[in-house]
């Protein structure tokens, strides 16, 4: 176990290289205002911090030292240029309040960051600024409130989203005022386009669609399902979370969605840094391209310029105090350049082969598949229904067993809509080998499975910690430490 | 083929197993009509020594001048060491830690950064970070609106010198939720927030924003103003920070019973300046609202032989839960900014960022007296205040000096003109603990070359 960096504190220890050595006092400010005392942060060394933290990471799974196939997730090879580059002193030491004219090497880059999304997605316009796909979506279902709202369309009150879908999806619309009401999925996993054309009407302000849906199968009535809805008068939003299925392949403005959003640490290969920072551009066809958030980059003649609300008046308004995360747009410029206009098709081409090839593998090896009869996307479901049933092990303990069997697991229990669920997705950028010895750990998991259930279900049992008691760290709360804990 | 490792003959073995021809045919589920042949306006691609020398090349045009910006963004020192361990491909490349197991490295630094989080701000907890202090303030709005059950309205007291993205990302993100923010004037003599300007009628208010220091850099009465708002059962967000709280009282301690919620931009922390993002935002709070606040915490638990270990907990708030009844959509926070904000507290302690913020203090004190006596200059706000100042030109329009002093590769502050036009030609100068005396000197001899040539 390793101590908590508060547990080798000693008063006294400083790193006084890193302060200033004999500050002045701070004469001026009321004592009342002032701090009585420095606040308890650890007093550790230089050495003992980097030892700590450089420990702690090891006990992580990453992409850098395990397969990740993290349905959903998109947990591709994150190019180091990418890294090294946005972080190169001229980006990194720039005032995000400096002008425009000092930082025309940056905008170059975001301004070309924005066409090519916009060629990959098929829209008119591409705004950078959200800082994550939910705020993506917030801003997507936003501007499509703002449409309805700029032609008095007030009557629409509803914003349609499969049962299959993101949980952000329903929390986004709330959080833009709408209610969010649920289409069902058919047998097959496609939208049930009968229910969807006996829900939508004037009350209809849109659907939000994932395409490929969460399932892992394209939905193949997306035509007929943007033809109800525009019908209906409601707009179509893009969930771009599996957009890495079909880059270079089909874009989300040809299949008819009127705003889309990207995550960029997913598709374009920004890492996901344990939960962020991520990136959520929008991508809007020609009725919303008033309404994109600020701040965007224009290019006119040679020069480059920021534009803010005064450009922009009919804006759904500004999500970042700044300028989103510039850092994390540049990794996905670079990541861009890197590929290329072929590049891009193989991403599409690559993660496709992978998800069938293991589909079809796990499927000869006698797993169940959720929808056996459909073509793998860039992953697909895994049902361990008859696992759960017969031996008592369920999804939970099959994941848990790959990770001593040094696999991150895919996402578990989602889609909510398939019982004791692995959604799988291998990613291009993996080799067949690792494909094949992940399918030989199942494999070998299920024949444990069968013959000692006991040591599926007691797993993991050679990682840092066993089985946590998450029962007890929601009901006995611990979030700080406390001397003695 | 970049970043894919497929030889010729695996290709056509994956192929045969199962069962087509051509990698094209595993597209045969989408329509015809859809599909595309390649993606014109996207550039060949490029090798990484070419998109090096782009970069470089980009990089370099950016000249970096000598900046006395703040406005919500600060240059401080940040150890080598933070971003040397922060890029580690354990945290760099790793995915939320959904599975505790195979993410205790990630889980225990976030443990530990809610730890020292809650003890700078005296507070009970603090969530595992936000997108931005913006979006931060946005999230504690709403989240006091939930917490506040006794209040009559959706009133918030939003004070005019709160950074003004701030107040725009507010109105954004509160918009459609019926949240009503009412905006509360400054006083023109400090900048702080006027007595006289609190609404008389603020029962059933849902909370105050008070920030510290302002947009302005001056120090709010914070006791009194934290008094004033728990007297009428509107709950406390204090906007501060995080560096001046080393210094300044904790909002924890505000007045009788301290602030109920704290945000603010993690910035100064360990993260630089990177032209705007990413940052992080954070967010601390009383126990007793901890239900309601958004975004991940990490909670400690023991496995199955009773050891200590992390995981995330209360996710029954969450999107991936609760779905359209959750707190908020978010889904991901900025770990890998806070995986960097945690190392740089571990390395400075609470003595050293106390010194960064004290030193920080003096050279914002010292900017504003050398400026403040050249002829043409005059303090607006006299006062004491962190990491800034406002200062007027009583003979120059801020823009003409602006350019001037760029075109001599001097950032010379933030124009507040557009913001606060009642401010005249008003600038907001920020000197933190990277400016040595000659960096003052250049500014002071710059400004003043200006004004005696035009």
């Amino acid at each position: 176990m390793t101590t908590l960096i508060f547990e080798q504190s000693r008063p006294g220890r400083r790193n006084p290289s890193h302060v200033p050595a004999s500050p002045p006092p701070a004469g001026d400010i009321p004592a009342a205002l002032l701090r009585d005392t420095a606040p308890a942060l650890p007093e550790v060394s230089e050495m003992q911090v980097v030892r700590h933290y450089t420990r702690l990471s090891q006990k992580n799974f990453s992409i850098d030292t395990q397969f990740y196939p993290l349905g959903s997730c998109t947990m591709k090879y994150n190019p180091r240029a990418c890294n090294t580059l946005a972080m190169l002193p001229g980006f990194l030491q720039r005032h995000p309040l400096a002008p425009d004219a000092t930082g025309q090497g940056l905008l170059a880059c975001l301004y070309e960051l924005q066409e090519i999304l916009k060629e990959a997605t098929g829209m008119r316009g591409v705004s950078l600024a959200p800082m994550a796909g939910a705020q993506g979506e917030f801003a997507g279902i936003a501007m499509i409130r703002a449409y309805h709202d700029a032609r008095g369309d007030h009557r629409r009150s509803e914003i349609l989203v499969p049962d299959a879908a993101h949980g952000t999806n329903p929390a986004t619309a709330v959080m833009c005022g709408y209610k969010a009401r649920e289409i069902p999925t058919d047998a097959q996993g496609d939208v049930d386009l009968e229910a969807l054309k006996a829900t939508v009407g004037p009350q209809t302000a849109g659907l939000m669609l994932t395409n490929p849906s969460t399932l892992g199968v394209f939905e193949r009535r997306i035509v007929d399902i943007a033809a109800v809805v525009h019908e209906a008068g409601g707009l179509l939003y893009y969930d771009g979370a599996n957009l890495n299925a079909i880059l270079g392949k089909v874009r989300p403005g040809d299949m008819g969605f009127d705003v889309i959003h990207l995550n960029l640490h997913k598709t374009f290969s920004t890492p996901h840094g344990g939960g962020g920072p991520g990136a959520g551009p929008v991508g809007v066809g020609e009725r919303l391209l008033p309404y994109l958030p600020v701040p965007l980059v224009a290019k006119e003649d040679d020069t480059y310029r920021l534009l803010a609300e005064a450009d922009r008046p009919h804006t759904m308004g500004r999500l970042s105090t700044f300028a989103g995360n510039v850092g994390v747009l540049l990794r996905a410029y670079v990541y861009a350049r890197l590929l290329g206009r072929a590049g891009m098709q193989r991403v599409a081409e690559y993660s496709t082969l992978n998800a069938n090839y293991m589909m079809v593998r796990l499927r000869d090896e006698g797993f169940d598949l959720a929808f056996p009869a459909r073509r793998a996307t860039h992953e697909f479901i895994v049902t361990l229904k008859r696992q759960a049933r017969d031996l008592g092990v369920t999804a939970m303990d099959f994941a848990k067993r790959l990770l001593d069997h040094g696999f991150h697991a895919p996402t578990t229990y989602f889609p909510l809509l398939v019982p004791e669920c692995f959604l799988i997705e291998p990613t291009e950028t993996e080799d067949k080998e690792t494909l094949d010895r992940f399918i030989a750990a199942m494999r070998a998991i299920q024949a444990e499975a069968e013959s000692q259930p006991d040591l599926v279900k007691g797993a993991p049992h050679t990682l840092p910690v066993r089985r946590l008691d998450d029962v007890r760290a929601a009901r006995e709360l611990n979030l700080v430490w406390e001397d003695g804990d | 083929m970049p970043f894919i490792p497929h030889t010729e003959n695996e290709i056509r073995e994956m192929l045969d197993t199962i069962g087509v021809s051509s990698i094209d045919d595993l597209f045969d589920e989408i329509p015809d009509g859809l599909r595309i042949s390649n993606l014109q306006a996207v550039p060949e691609a490029v090798s990484e020594p070419a998109v090096t020398r782009l970069m470089h090349e980009r990089a370099a045009r950016d000249r970096q001048p000598l900046c006395f910006i703040g406005a919500g963004a600060y240059e401080h020192h940040i150890p080598a060491a933070v971003w040397e361990i922060t890029t580690r491909g354990e945290y760099y490349s790793a995915y939320t830690p959904y599975q505790a197991e195979a993410s205790q490295g990630t889980l225990q630094l976030l443990y530990e950064y809610q730890t020292m989080m809650a003890r700078l701000m005296a507070m009970d907890v603090s969530n595992a970070s936000l997108y931005d202090g913006a979006s931060a303030l946005a999230e504690a709005v709403l989240m006091a609106v939930r917490a506040n059950r006794g209040a009559k309205s959706r009133r918030i007291l939003m004070p005019r010198n709160v950074h003004p993205a701030y107040r725009k990302v507010v109105a954004t993100i509160t918009r459609h939720q019926g949240i009503e923010l009412e905006e509360v004037a400054y006083n023109p003599a400090n900048g702080c927030i006027e007595d006289a300007a609190l609404p008389r009628d603020a029962d059933g208010v849902a909370a105050v924003v008070i920030p510290m220091p302002n947009f302005f850099g001056a120090l709010e009465d914070v006791d009194a103003l934290t008094d004033w708002a728990h007297a009428r059962k509107a709950l406390v967000i204090a906007v501060v920070n995080p560096l001046a709280v080393a210094l300044l009282k904790p909002p924890g301690q505000w007045g009788a019973r301290g602030a109920d919620i704290v945000c603010g931009d993690g910035q100064p922390l360990g993260v630089p300046l990177s032209s705007g993002g990413p940052y992080f935002g954070f967010m601390c709070c009383r126990q007793a609202h901890v239900r309601q606040m958004p975004g991940r915490i990490i909670g400690q638990t023991v496995d199955l032989d009773g050891k200590r270990g992390f995981s995330l907990t209360l996710q029954a708030r969450e999107q991936h839960i609760r779905r359209s009844k959750a707190t908020s959509n978010i889904c991901t926070n900025q770990g890998l900014m806070v995986t960097a904000a945690t190392i740089h507290m571990a390395l400075l302690g609470g003595d050293g960022l106390r010194r960064v913020a004290v030193a920080s203090h003096g050279q914002r004190n010292a900017l504003l007296a050398r400026l403040c006596a050249i002829e043409g200059v005059e303090p607006v706000f006299p006062g004491p205040g962190f990491h800034e100042g406002v200062i007027r030109f009583t003979a120059s329009r801020v823009e003409a000096v602006l350019a001037q002093l760029a075109a001599r590769d001097i950032l010379g502050g933030f124009s507040l003109k557009a913001d606060y036009p009642e401010l005249g030609e008003a600038l907001l100068v920020c000197a933190t603990e990277t400016k040595e005396a000659h960096d003052l000197e250049r500014y002071v001899l710059a400004l003043q070359d200006i004004f005696s040539n035009s």
